[in-house]
Formats: C-alpha cells, structure tokens, sequence
C-alpha cells in the first residue's frame, strides 16, 4: 500500500471526518489518496484559513481538527493557527507536504525547515524519515495532540516518502515512555484543598479553558454549590459555568467585571483550576491578590507555580480533580454561614458596578447594545467566535454563555482573523447549530477569502461586523495612554462588506438602525446560507471597565 | 529533583499555616542528568526551551548511553538566576524526554575535562609541571614554548588550575563541560 494510502486509513481509524487543507506541489501523492479515501477534505483559500477552522472545529467538538497544507509557503501559513493552537491549548493535527528528502537542506523549491520554524510552538512534532514509520506517527500525533493538556501536533512528510510503498499493518496501542500525563491528582493534597476552602473566609473559585478542554463542566457546576463558591472565569473559560447564576461574579481580569477583580483582590483563598495565572488576569504581578493562598489544579505541571507560587499544587485533570474534591469537601460538612460576610461585601459590588454602558439616545447602535441584540436574536443559543480586540471582549461581557464549546475565540495569542474561519470549522463540526462570527471591520478582513470556502460549500455562518472603522482597541489604548495622537488606526468605509460579501457568493446586509436591529438580525439568521451583515456602531466607544496593562485590580477605569 | 509537595494531611488547617515551596531560587549549581530519546532534533528542542524562557545553560555535554537508543544530556544550570522547578517541568513537557534527574551535590560524583596550552620556554616548564603533577594533570605534549596539560577532575578543581597556569601565559583552554553520576546501586 501507499504510505498516503495507509496515512487516509490511520485518519479513519481515528475517527477523523473532515480535513481542511489546500494541496500544493509536495503534497499531491496526499491530495491524490483522498480522491478515493471517503474523508471528507473542505478546500480552503489560505493555509491560515484551514488552520484556524481546524481549530474551531476542535474547539465546537472537543475532537481533534486536521489541516493541511504544503511544503514551504503552505507550511509557513500554518504558523499563525499553530501558535495559536499552542497558546490556547487546542487539539490540532497539522500534516504538511516536505520537498523530496534528495532536496532537503540545498534550499530547494517550496522549500522551508517547517519542523525547525514551528519547534517553539507546537506541543509536539516529527518529520517522516522512514516511510514506514508514518502510520504509528500519525496516531502518536492524534494522541499527543487530545490528551493531557491539548495542542497542536505537526506531521512533515518528504514527498517520496509519502508515495512509497509500504507494509501497513493497523497500529493498536501508543506507547510514549517519554509522555505520560497526571490526570489523576494527589488524594492527599485534594484533601488538603477541601479542608483549605472549609476554612476560608473569602474564598473564590477561578476557572480557565482546562475546564472546557477536559469536559468538565458539570464537575465544576457541582462543586461550586456544593457551598456557596463565588466563582469567576477566564476569557477562555466562559461557559465552563452556565452564565447567569446567583454564584457567578462574571469574567474577570483586564476587562472583566469590577466584582469579580475586586473579589479576587479581597479573596483570602483561590482556587483556580485549569488557568494560568496569564497577565491578562493577574495584571501587576506584585499586586495580583496580595491576601490570598492558592490552590492551583492543572494538567500541566509547568503551570503551577509558573507565575504565581501555589500552596496547595494539584497536578490533574479538572474532571478527575474536581469529581473527588467535591467529595472531600462534602465529608467536612462546612458551614455556609461563614461565607456570609463575604457575599454581603460581594453584593456591594455588584449592586455598585454593574456592567453597563450609556445607551444612545438616537437610533445609533451602540456596541454593546449590538451583542445584547445578538443575544436576543440567537436566544443565547449560538457558538459564537470572535476575532480580537474591542468586539470580543464586549462579546466576552455582555453574552451570557449558558453552556462550554459555545465561546470560540483566540485568547492566548490574540489572532486578528480568527473568528471567520473558525466559525466555518465550528460549523462543519456542528451543523444543526446556529454558528455567529461576531467580527471587528478590521480583523475580519485578514481572513475574508473562507467566505468563498463557505459559500462554495454552502456552510451557512453568519458573520456580524461590528464596524467602526477603526483597529478600535488599538485607537482606544491611543486615545487612553497615547494622549489621543492617532496613528494608523482608521480604517475608513473600505471595502464595501455588502458587495464583497456578494462577490464571494454570500448574501450581505447593512444595518445602521437601533430600533429594528433585533429584527433585522432575526432575519440574517433565518437567512440560508453565509451571511455578512455590516452593523454600523458608534465610531468611538471604548472598553470598560478595564485595568489598564501593569496595573493592579483595584485600579479599575471606567 | 524538586517535585511538587505533599505537604501532611494534618486534621485542621489554618490558611497561615499554608506556605509557598515552589517557584523559588535555590542559589546555587544544579546539574540536571537527562535521558532523551536517540532521535534527530533532540538536542535542538532542549536548547530551544532554554533560548525562548530565557534560561541560561552553564555546561552541556551530549552522549550515548549504554543503551542506544538513548542518550544522555548532562547540564549545568545556575539556580541563583533561575527556578529550576520551572526548568525541570517546562524540559519533561518535551516528548523525546525520558527522565531528568536533578543530581544531589553530596551524591555525585562529576567530573570534566580540559586541555590547557600554556606558554612555557626552560625555566617555566618545570615549574608547570610540578603544578600539574599536584592537580594530577598529565602533561601530553610539549613544543619548544608551549606545553598542553591534560585535566581531569570537577568544575571547581579545573578553575583552580586555570588560576594557576594564567600567570604562565594560558595560550588556549578547552573544557568539555561536566558529566555526573550518582553515587551507591541506584541509576542515574
């Protein structure tokens, strides 16, 4: 058999049902086995593209995503989704086409050192040396890339190997010596966490996307009431806990509420589970929560104690960790009572920051007033992704996800271009729902040629574009911290979204209308196939609350 | 190896009584004994880590094992200017890595090897090698104005001979960087 052939079986026997690439020169004996393989292989029109709707796919599914490219170029515009896949810990296998091992290292045509450019980004990879080596590093790849703590695995295979002949025999069992993830967690330190939270006076419970990537939403639900835990979430773990609820203080960190910073600030007990203790939550490091002891559960022990020294460490899975600590935690049989105090000085809070915004008095839409649209009209119920900057953090704030995998969007690395093709990825993964990319004028058009992807394919996204016309959080930091000297951020009426939305074969729309913007919305969903709606908002809103980069929570603007 | 803590499971708790152990500075040399896998790009991903977190390798030596499919890494770090906690964590999340050993100074035996090329005409040569006959070095060549001095012994040893020969005009000075390995039944 063909090494590509048996490559196609090792993809089945994986479960894969949909690949995202774009052939090229060093892959065509690859292109050439999917003719008859029966996977499904969605063409995409940049490399970049199929890498993030792999991505997005992963993310929807909790399955690992495929994607892939050619050699050189084609590998170097995978770099940007296999960052981010790093960053965000997302399972991805990325197979890319190699020049003939003849021309490896004489800088021959297409060719590109893709293991050595992507080594510091991906969580694993290998290049084929031997043809026969290809089954076992396939199915290595896919469960390097799903277990532990997810990331992106990379496969780089020289053409003649990929068309040689080969013995293949279906591959049962992977064995790593060197790979041998924790998911268990410490019995006695879990114990030693449950009598720390029976114990603490201000406790909060912080969680991250290791609580979305290990299914353990649930587990979390049950041990945030198994007492009366506040509990916040990260960026990337919204809809870990179903949003509202009385226990949920909303996102925190840069610009998450001034309820659950402050909580966090007072808080004399964290426990985070499956978050990193990124910048982006702790802001000034020597300020980050200076009464608290943590208790930090991970997957990844490099984690714990990376930014912020734990008390109590748990290397573990969140579903294996947080399953047994609710159980510890219920034998000590603590007073609720203890936590009055702290939910009183809580509830100030809420009572005195909640989020808001100063509506318009005309019919101009304000942002935030459009995703409290895009809630009504979706009922709660789509998987958004978003793009990066102003439309994502108002997105983060004023869409209340009720449940995890419906949030997809690039927290770690922050990629402008994300949220399109991931939407198209999400899509094919989940194709009974409704799947809204709710996209910045700016970030949309770094990867506005998958529309094309969606419209040939008849993937029915719908791409809201929160347009101002300006790269807004950039203008916002220049307004705020740059004494309002713009530079380079406006972005002026181009393109026109409507008509390129119809070049591509996509139906587009403009809306400019508060008072119908609801309906108006309802219709772009009830709409078949690709949607871009161009939303026109207030040109210069900024994103509050917010604690400016280096700065301590308790010095929250706005 | 410093590994994550289990502290007592003692029957009450206050939060007072919690105390932070990782994430420290140690202070001082930590020689890290690692085994990887035999495969190419090994050596590029450790050094990588090391580059991107902004760690510094203080000595590095690579080698076969009496397996041959693997190889042992043997490095020094300083732990002064770094948490080897964090050091020995971000290196076990390399696949190809096998098993690191953070070795016991007390534990261990090191040792290194230096060639030194020091100036010495007539009245100098013998004096350079009374000093190396006290280190145990072995004179192993010698021109009409220069000797090399062949040193074995442990990073600190070798340091003390370079002091004492630098007066002589130290022409050149090769070290191979330290390899360890732990004392009494036990592996490595």
């Amino acid at each position: 058999m063909r090494a590509v052939d048996a490559l196609m079986e090792c993809l089945k026997a994986e479960g894969v049902d949909v690949v995202f690439g774009l052939p090229g020169g060093a892959n065509l004996p690859t292109y050439d086995a999917f003719v008859d393989a029966g996977i499904r292989h969605i063409l995409v029109r940049h490399e970049a593209g199929g890498g993030h709707a792999a991505e997005g796919y992963a993310k929807a599914t909790g399955k690992v995503g495929v994607s892939f490219a050619t050699s050189g170029p084609g590998a170097t515009n995978l770099l940007t989704p296999i960052t981010d896949a790093m960053m965000d810990s997302v399972p991805v296998v990325f197979i890319t086409g190699q020049v003939r091992t003849e021309l490896l290292g004489t800088d021959g045509f297409q060719e590109a050192d893709t293991i050595g450019i992507t080594m510091p980004v991906v969580k694993h990879s290998v290049m084929i040396q031997d043809p026969q080596e290809i089954p076992r590093a396939i199915h290595e790849a896919f469960h390097i890339a799903r277990s532990g703590r997810p990331g992106p695995v990379l496969v780089d295979i020289p053409m003649d190997l990929s068309r040689a002949e080969i013995a293949y025999e279906p591959v049962m069992d992977v064995r790593l010596p060197g790979y041998q993830p924790k998911l268990e967690g410490n019995q006695k330190q879990i114990r030693q966490a449950a009598k720390a939270l029976a114990s603490a006076q201000r406790p909060v419970i912080y969680a991250g996307g290791g609580v979305v990537n290990a299914e353990a939403s649930d587990e979390l639900v049950e041990f945030v009431t198994s007492d009366r835990f506040p509990i916040t979430c990260t960026l990337m773990g919204l809809g870990a806990f179903p949003a509202p609820h009385p226990q949920w203080l909303g996102m925190l960190g840069m610009h998450g509420t001034r309820t659950a910073n402050y909580a966090m600030d007072e808080a004399d007990l964290i426990c985070a589970v499956g978050a990193r203790f990124d910048d982006r939550i702790t802001g000034k490091l020597s300020e980050f929560a200076p009464r608290a002891k943590f208790i930090h559960i991970d997957v990844d022990p490099a984690e714990i104690s990376k930014n912020v020294p734990a008390h109590i460490p748990i290397v573990g899975d969140a579903k294996h960790v947080l399953a047994k600590l609710v159980v510890e935690y219920r034998a000590i049989g603590a007073d609720p009572a203890r936590l009055d105090a702290w939910w009183s000085r809580i509830e100030g809070w809420r009572t005195k920051h909640p989020l808001g915004y100063e509506d318009s008095t005309d019919n101009e839409i304000k942002p935030q007033f459009l995703i409290q649209a895009i809630f009504e009209a979706t009922g709660g119920q789509a998987i958004i992704t978003s793009d990066v900057g102003q439309h994502q953090m108002w997105t983060a704030q004023y869409y209340d996800f009720p449940a995890p995998r419906r949030w997809i969007n690039s927290g770690g690395l922050g990629t402008m271009g994300f949220g399109l093709p991931a939407a198209m990825g999400a899509q094919v993964g989940c194709p009974d729902q409704l799947v809204v990319c709710v996209a910045g004028d700016g970030s949309v058009q770094m990867n506005a040629q998958e529309l094309a992807t969606c419209a040939q394919n008849n993937i029915p996204i719908k791409v809201f574009i929160m347009n101002n016309g300006y790269l807004g959080m950039v203008r916002q930091w220049q307004e705020l911290f740059w004494d309002r000297k713009y530079s380079h951020v406006d972005m002026g009426d181009f393109p026109d979204f409507v008509k390129l939305a119809e070049a591509y074969g996509a139906t587009g729309m403009r809306l400019h209308d508060k008072s119908t913007l609801v309906e108006d919305l309802k219709r772009a969903i009830a709409t078949d196939g690709p949607v871009v709606v161009d939303v026109r908002v207030t040109r210069e809103e900024n994103t509050y609350p917010m604690i400016p980069a280096g700065s301590a929570a308790r010095e929250m603007v706005g | 190896m410093i590994s994550v803590g289990e502290p007592g499971t003692k029957e009450t708790l206050s939060l007072e009584e919690l105390e932070a152990a990782a994430g420290l500075r140690t202070g001082r040399k930590h020689t890290l004994s690692i085994l990887v896998e035999n495969r190419s790009g090994v050596l590029t991903r450790i050094a990588g880590l090391f580059a991107r977190r902004g760690f510094n390798i203080d000595t590095l030596t690579v080698g076969p094992t009496e397996d041959d499919k693997i190889s042992r890494v043997t490095l020094t770090v300083d732990g002064a200017l770094h948490p080897i906690d964090q050091v020995t964590k971000q290196l076990h999340k390399l696949v190809n890595v096998l098993k690191i050993r953070d070795l016991e100074p007390g534990d261990t035996v090191a040792r290194e090897l230096a060639l030194f090329k020091v100036s010495a005409d007539g009245v100098q040569r013998g004096e350079l090698m009374q000093i190396a006959e006290i280190f145990r070095g072995k004179v192993v060549d010698v021109t009409k104005r220069a000797v090399i001095i062949e040193i074995t012994g442990t990073t600190e040893k070798i340091a003390a001979f370079e002091s004492m020969v630098r007066p002589f005009g130290l022409i050149e000075m090769m070290r191979t960087g330290e390899i360890a390995i732990s004392r009494g039944r036990s592996e490595t």
